[in-house]
């Protein structure tokens, strides 16, 4: 038997969504290198839809799937939908994780918990400064 | 291209070694504790094995204990000490902080029963020093545990002086020479070794069978109580195909040692050195005390599970001392003992090689490495923050 399912091999080398979108209006980083898990997403957010999503991993094969699943997930979805995107939804979409690795797919959940909670961070400042 | 290059994990079994066991389990089913002639034929090869192995190391065979392996043989040398030396008032062993966790979680429970346990710094370099081991005798220690060469990063260890010293001191010395049993030559003797463990399947014999030097004279008590098998000191019938196995592999090994070692070297080295063209990267423990077929790196900015599975799809079987490829939220707890920091310890590789590998294949795995290292960091956020300054460089 396989360390992973075929779904996870198969985002793991073949990631959706790698990279930086450089005028992204949401970014959200989460876990640090001293555990070995670092998850940045970057979103693009127009009219309450995530239009576009990249992302970069530093971490293994279950993070790195887990983050390209995530990315595809909520890709053209509306906030609505993307604040509900739990982690046992991307574990799912992956055909299961090992017991060990679960945490990975929270991981990935919380950095696109992180994301939309700066680009309300974000519209709160951009409104307080228009006002001004 | 497939490439297995994780000879410390497992060897592939040498042909005479399957040949001798092949023979002895279609001819010889006999029970060596048997007084017929069947079950003496079966004594006489059992015998027959002890003394080769015997001789490979320069001990008696009677010093040879068959053992389930290393980690078996490791457990009963430890265990053997102690109570010995317990019996005497003497509750205090020094180790190194990277032994394998067959004597490390050993060590554990003899603290749970009241021991007194001195871990030895190991240094950068992977190497302890004689005299932090001598330093670190006391009226009360009753042996003095130190592995031959470690498992993770290759490094050898000053086995002779560490034997001279316990001599002069009057302790006793046991050494794990999983790694070494069969690159490097053992004169337990000259090394004035009390215990050693060794383990068949590095060395190209069977799994499952390993063996136990113990000097005439040490304490020695059975973990496996049962009949008279070995001497008193290990119950249960032989695992003579096994044993006869292992004794072929260590032989065909010790023949070929020297022609052999001088080949790895080669390949080792320029391993080392294609690799270390790959910018902030490093080579764990020493460069010239190493085992002649290991290659330790830590790359900076990558993980190394994520790096296995990129290597496995291009063919090369590797191992990492990642957290996340042993199950355990922390890196190997070698890496962190030569000083590693975790952000770099999560991002090793190690590739040791064997007797089938050649130029060709340390060529295709420097290639390999270069391309996989490189595609990880550049998505990874680790290495983003390192290239913009963000955060600063280790290695």
């Amino acid at each position: 038997m396989a360390l992973y399912s075929e779904k996870v091999m198969d985002h793991f080398l073949h990631p959706r969504n790698v990279g930086v979108i450089e005028d992204a209006n949401a970014i959200g980083e989460v876990g640090n290198a001293k555990c070995g898990d670092i998850m940045k997403m970057y979103l693009k957010i127009e009219d309450d839809i995530v239009q576009d999503v990249k992302f970069e991993t530093f971490g293994c094969g279950s993070a790195i799937a887990s983050s390209s699943m995530a990315t595809e997930m909520i890709k053209g979805k509306p906030l609505s939908e993307v604040k509900n995107l739990t982690n046992k939804a991307v574990t799912e979409a992956l055909d299961g994780l090992p017991a060990h690795k679960i945490h990975c797919s929270v991981l990935a959940e919380e950095a696109i918990q992180s994301a939309l909670e700066d680009y309300r961070r974000r519209q709160e400042n951009g409104e307080s400064a228009k006002k001004q | 291209m497939k490439i297995y290059a994780d000879h410390a994990a497992t060897t592939a079994m040498s042909e005479a070694a399957i040949e001798a066991m092949t023979r002895c389990m279609r001819e010889e089913y006999g029970n060596p504790s048997s007084l017929y002639r069947i079950g003496q034929e079966a004594k006489e090869m059992l015998e027959k094995a002890r003394e080769e192995i015997a001789s490979v190391i320069h001990a008696e065979p009677r010093e040879i204990c068959f053992t389930s392996g290393g980690s078996e043989a490791d457990n009963q040398a430890i265990r053997s000490a102690a109570l010995a030396g317990k019996k005497r008032g003497k509750n205090h062993i020094i180790s190194t902080a990277f032994e394998h966790h067959a004597v490390l979680h050993t060590l554990d429970q003899l603290k749970a029963e009241g021991f007194e346990v001195t871990l030895l710094d190991v240094h950068e370099n992977g190497v302890i020093r004689p005299e932090e081991a001598e330093a670190a005798i006391r009226p009360e220690t009753c042996l003095v545990t130190v592995m031959y060469a470690n498992n993770e990063i290759g490094t050898i260890q000053p086995i002779r002086e560490i034997g001279e010293i316990c001599r002069k001191h009057g302790v006793l010395f046991h050494t794990d020479a999983v790694q070494a049993a069969g690159p490097v030559p053992i004169d337990v003797q000259a090394e004035n070794i009390d215990y050693l463990s060794a383990s068949a399947h590095k060395f190209h014999g069977p799994k499952g069978v390993g063996f136990l030097y113990a000097r005439k004279g040490v304490p020695l008590i059975p973990l496996i109580n049962g009949g008279a098998q070995e001497r008193g000191k290990r119950g249960g019938t032989e695992n003579l195909p096994g044993i006869v196995g292992m004794a072929a592999a260590l032989k065909e090994t010790a023949a070929e040692r020297e022609a052999e070692n001088a080949r790895l070297k080669e390949l080792r080295d320029r391993l080392i050195a294609g690799l270390k063209e790959i910018p902030h990267s490093a080579l764990n423990g020493d460069a010239e005390k190493r085992l002649p077929g290991n290659v330790s790196f830590c790359f900076e900015g990558i993980e190394g599970e994520s790096l296995l599975l990129l290597l496995d799809e291009k063919g090369i079987s590797a191992s990492s001392g990642s957290a996340c490829t042993s199950g355990s939220l922390d890196p190997s707890h070698v890496l962190l003992a030569i000083g590693r920091v975790h952000d770099v310890a999560h991002g090793s590789l190690r590739l040791t090689l064997g007797r089938e590998n050649t130029r060709e294949d340390v060529d295709y795995m420097i290639a390999a490495v270069k391309d996989v290292v490189a595609y990880l960091r550049s998505f990874s956020p680790v290495w983003r923050d390192l290239q913009s300054g963000k955060t600063a460089y280790i290695l």
